[in-house]
């Protein structure tokens, strides 16, 4: 299987995710938006770990920091190490079911958004409203939506792993 | 190797402005991406705009055309108002700050943190924009610049928790500070004694200390006001006068920090000034 097959694939998913990521949302509802590119690189990382990894969840994460005017490194780093985990667990996880992995996916995103708090209590003493850990519950209820469409995706291009 | 490389990235841009490069280099893949999530709303806008009827574009002409001459014959009058406080003020001998050139900038729909007031709008550093300038609606001030990319810049709102304008009272020209509140229709003055001279439906205009925001412009206007007796300051918001919520164009604004020397060639700043207002 070639290595390359259907890498515009993962990038285009990712790069909608971010679009997503910073799309508006009418009123209050902003608060519920989940972390959509952590939630694709989890997939694509649990999907075909030779190809998504810690380089990319850097990669992305420091685009993110662009994105969305945060001090940069801070979404690289939590991308980063939750994608370590995914990497070194990916075996494991493929085997579990939906709900299970949902659990270890709001494991995940509780501690990208822990990592973001205290990088941002660092910065200044932050006073953060509830809603700041609201992603983290939409992101879990999220994630068959993400694993549906995303597995689409990567049968459509059969985009397989090597091992 | 990626923590200890997004570490070092945060380590320096907390101390420093030396990744400002890095950040250019990198918004060129990203405001795209902006663009295009804002594509949605200005397209179904365009289309309201297209599909709208004669009849209402032609009524809307002739109330903006009423407007138009109304302000048009203010203009007139603040023109006389504005040489002769040039005039007043050289005899204080007080140095006279010049008008302002604007920009109009678009914002663009989309949604950066929710517990920020943080907007985007479609002026860079391409247009000349930089941070620390003034942002304004055709109401009041909006905020001020908080990072200037090459397409886009990020405007902090002046309700923003992390924000704080100087303010001055427009009737008797105390002096204080309003801080944002985190709320859209909200501003707080945290820092006024039991005793200040302030009523509600007193205008706040900025003040003009510390340099970022140019003096004059309305703010808020006072709202409510609660005195606790076993608290040293009274707590008091205000409303702001710009539409934060509602406006699609904001203007940012150049204010010449340039003085005017004090008696010499007023007629040269007379038509720069005159200048400015026409744009």
């Amino acid at each position: 299987m070639n290595k390359y097959v259907g890498f515009g694939r993962i990038i285009l998913t990712i790069a909608l995710a971010m679009g997503l990521r910073i799309a508006p949302w009418p009123g209050d509802l902003a608060a519920f938006n989940p972390d959509w590119v952590l939630l694709s690189l989890i997939y694509w990382s649990l999907a075909v770990p030779e190809r998504v990894g810690i380089f990319h969840a850097w990669t992305f994460g420091l685009l993110t920091d662009v994105l969305t005017g945060r001090l940069l490194g801070q979404y690289a780093l939590a991308y980063s190490l939750v994608i370590y985990i995914c990497l070194k667990l990916h075996k494991r996880l493929r085997q579990f079911p939906l709900i299970q992995q949902g659990l270890f996916i709001f494991c995940c995103l509780l501690l990208s958004q822990l990592l973001l708090f205290l990088i941002k209590n660092f910065q200044h003493p932050a006073q953060l409203h509830a809603s700041f850990w609201l992603p983290v519950f939409t992101g879990t209820v999220s994630w068959p939506l993400v694993y549906t469409a995303l597995r689409f995706v990567r049968l459509s291009r059969s985009i397989k792993t090597t091992y | 190797m990626a923590i200890i490389a997004s570490i070092a990235l945060l380590a320096t841009e907390h101390k420093s402005q030396q990744l400002d490069p890095l950040r250019t280099t990198l918004s060129f893949f990203i405001d795209p991406l902006k663009y295009l999530v804002d594509l949605p709303t200005a397209l179904i806008e365009n289309a309201t705009n297209t599909v709208s009827s004669y009849e209402a574009l032609k009524k809307e002409n002739k109330r903006l055309r009423e407007e138009q001459l109304i302000h048009q014959t203010r203009l007139l009058k603040f023109a006389a108002l504005e040489k002769e406080n040039i005039r007043l003020r050289a005899l204080l001998e007080n140095s006279f700050k010049l008008g302002e050139q604007v920009l109009v900038a678009e914002l663009l729909s989309i949604n950066m943190a929710p517990y920020e007031h943080i907007v985007v709008v479609n002026k860079g550093t391409r247009f000349g924009v930089h941070p620390q300038q003034a942002v304004l609606d055709a109401n009041g001030v909006v905020g001020q610049v908080f990072r200037a990319l090459p397409l886009s810049s990020e405007i902090m709102l002046i309700t923003d928790p992390n924000h704080a304008i100087p303010v001055q009272v427009n009737r008797n020209g105390l002096l204080t500070i309003a801080v944002g509140s985190g709320q859209l229709n909200r501003l707080v003055l945290p820092f006024l004694p039991g005793n200040a001279d302030i009523r509600p439906g007193d205008l706040l205009i900025t003040s003009g200390l510390g340099g970022t925001f140019p003096p004059g412009y309305p703010v808020a206007v006072v709202d409510e006001f609660t005195s606790q007796p076993n608290k040293a300051f009274v707590s008091i918001t205000a409303t702001p006068k710009a539409q934060l919520d509602r406006n699609r164009e904001l203007m940012i604004v150049w204010s010449n920090s340039k003085p005017v020397p004090l008696i010499s060639k007023p007629t040269a700043n007379d038509t720069e000034t005159r200048a400015h207002v026409d744009e």
